[in-house]
């Protein structure tokens, strides 16, 4: 009976189809719905990738004249703004803590989330597992600013409780936002704290959605805990934990801008080799230095991460096509 | 039934293991909460206190002394909460209708531009301008600096929030209650405003969600285009007073001397007592509203 309404809505569904091949009342309609979001994307999305000419361009400021005269009168200078960046010795140290905090991030992300998620769900009390994860969440709900005073009054110099703790132990206190040493650590730490309570919720929930009849069975075939988890849980984990590394890695060339400028308290320059990425050094070049070569930094940044996330996409397509997102 | 039950008891950890579990959680707790707590009290530490021992968290002496500050001052303060609730409440709902709005029309089959629309959600998700290029579009081309619609109007739809409705809308709004309405001769947008928004509520509330925490937490847009002290949010005033800590800190020949240095910055419980106005509306409302930002992610991780 189910079936027959099935073929039933079936016709008729390809009945409208083959119907509809004309502009109709409806077309018109939901055009009409989609035009304003349609316009915020052309002017907030799509007018700044033309804005990427900037960085092939020696921008020049003709006095009284707009923007755009401005552009389009500038000289094309070609890739040398991405020259003038490679040269400047910078690009090296930028590269190399994105992508380093990045990976390790990511990484340590996914492996302390999902062995914190499946710990969570095997806890006897629903109720203190709910307690905790409503803890855990907190973090993600504030803004790097707010967390940057949280940082300092742990780490000051003079009032701070960290070097409270090390006098009390006798030792000497410690000028933590000068000492670079400390500070992949510190990185490493805060951004565990902001960001490993939500993807330990959103596993958790994919966790709570497997098919309990296959841990019975499980249990039957005389399988431990361990076992169950090892072939059971973790299998079931793997999609949304691709998902999630796709969407990381497509991230890769950018770093969370808050933590590094915020929590770090604007970058000083003793933390400067620890702690600069291309978004912090974007950021302070872009009211400072000739915008050129800022553009042509935020211009390779998009191509890169435009690569990687296809790249990433692509890999993973190879290795097993229903798990890609594009 | 009783022998289900055993099975089960069978199946669950052994007790130590849970014990240890429960303590490596009641940590990880502590460390996400005890930060707050300790910015709370040292809020209410007098000056005194702070400066004789530091940040303690019991502290010698308790003062309400940076709240009445606050208090005083309150046309800075309130102007700057009024400015971040005009903003989150502002952003949120004109987010949320054109974050739905094109979602719906995308969710639609038989759409002719459907292919044209999806292009348009999906590239800059894998590509975009940079943060130069928006900056110098928000600012040079659409003359946004210094107005409210510069924390407002970029932060409005994101790609990612147009596939969370596209997939709920596309799963749950059965299209006969659609196909019935259009024969009754009612307008897309009369089936929109009438028939998919009652029957959509949680995606709302996600998408809302994401765009109030998104809008009450941003400083970064009032970092780059906002001078104009009429137009700081709470968030932009906490960043103001560590950037002129930093700056004056940095140039110690800015023309101040120390003292005077010290004497023009809020005290320190005047700034974590600014941190915890931020954070208790957050601290209090979110338990309630978790379980949206859960189903958000898993929505949006079905492919659609």
């Amino acid at each position: 009976m189910q079936d027959k309404v099935k073929n039933v809505k079936d016709d008729v569904n390809k009945k409208v189809k083959t119907k509809r091949k004309k502009w109709h009342r409806d077309d018109t309609e939901l055009t009409l719905l989609a035009l304003p979001t349609l316009i915020w994307y052309l002017l907030f999305s799509f007018l700044p990738m033309f804005g990427v000419l900037i960085a092939f361009k020696r921008y020049q400021i003709f006095p009284g004249k707009s923007f755009l005269y401005n552009l389009i009168h500038s000289e094309w200078v070609g890739f040398d703004n991405f020259q003038y960046l490679i040269k400047s010795n910078s690009l090296f140290v930028l590269l190399r803590n994105t992508i380093g905090y990045n990976l390790v991030f990511i990484l340590l992300g996914i492996v302390i989330s999902v062995s914190l998620a499946i710990m969570i769900s095997l806890i006897y009390s629903k109720r203190k597992s709910k307690a905790y994860q409503t803890a855990m969440f907190f973090p993600h709900f504030l803004s790097w600013v707010v967390v940057s005073y949280f940082v300092f009054s742990f780490l000051s110099y003079d009032k701070g409780i960290l070097n409270s703790i090390l006098e009390a132990f006798g030792k000497e206190p410690i000028q933590w936002y000068m000492e670079a040493k400390y500070w992949p650590l510190i990185l490493l730490f805060m951004n565990l704290w902001k960001t490993v309570g939500y993807s330990t919720v959103v596993y958790l929930a994919s966790i709570t959605g497997i098919d309990p009849s296959l841990y019975e069975a499980a249990v039957v075939d005389g399988a431990s805990k361990w076992e169950q988890v090892k072939s059971i849980t973790l299998p079931s984990l793997k999609p949304i934990v691709i998902m999630m590394f796709i969407l990381n890695a497509g991230r890769i060339f950018y770093s969370d801008f808050g933590l590094f400028y915020q929590v770090t308290r604007g970058v000083p320059a003793s933390l400067y080799d620890v702690a600069s990425t291309i978004d912090t050094y974007v950021y302070n070049a872009l009211l400072t230095s000739p915008i050129g070569m800022t553009s042509a930094a935020t211009v390779f940044q998009s191509v890169a991460c435009c690569i990687t996330i296809l790249l990433a996409n692509w890999i993973v397509k190879k290795i097993d096509d229903d798990y890609a997102i594009i | 039934m009783n022998k289900i039950k055993k099975k089960k008891e069978l199946n669950q950890i052994k007790k130590p293991t849970n014990i240890l579990f429960n303590l490596v959680f009641i940590i990880i707790s502590l460390i996400c909460i005890i930060p707050f707590v300790f910015v709370f009290i040292i809020s209410i530490s007098s000056e005194a206190s702070i400066a004789q021992n530091g940040y303690q968290f019991i502290p010698t002496e308790l003062s309400t002394s940076a709240y009445e500050f606050l208090w005083n001052e309150k046309e800075v303060i309130v102007n700057a909460f009024g400015i971040s609730a005009l903003v989150t409440i502002a952003g949120t709902l004109l987010g949320v209708i054109l974050t739905t709005a094109l979602g719906y029309v995308l969710s639609r089959p038989q759409y002719k531009l459907k292919g044209f629309f999806t292009w348009v959600v999906f590239i800059p998700m894998i590509f975009n301008g940079g943060m130069v290029a928006s900056y110098v579009v928000n600012a040079n081309i659409l003359n946004l600096k210094n107005t409210i619609w510069a924390l407002i109007l970029p932060l409005l739809v994101s790609s990612f929030n147009v596939v969370i409705c596209k997939t709920f809308f596309k799963t749950t709004v059965p299209d006969s209650i659609i196909e019935s309405a259009k024969i009754d001769g009612a307008s897309q947008l009369n089936i929109f405003g009438k028939i998919v928004i009652p029957i959509s509520k949680p995606v709302f509330a996600t998408i809302g969600l994401f765009l109030t925490f998104a809008f009450w937490n941003d400083w970064f847009q009032s970092s780059l285009y906002i001078t104009n002290s009429r137009l700081t949010s709470l968030q932009a005033l906490l960043n103001n007073i560590q950037k002129n800590i930093e700056y004056l800190a940095n140039n110690p020949s800015a023309g101040l001397s120390i003292q005077q240095y010290v004497n023009s910055m809020p005290t320190e419980g005047v700034r974590m007592a600014i941190a915890v106005v931020i954070v208790l509306p957050i601290a209090c409302a979110y338990p309630f509203f978790q379980k949206y930002f859960v189903t958000g992610l898993t929505i949006g991780a079905v492919k659609g």
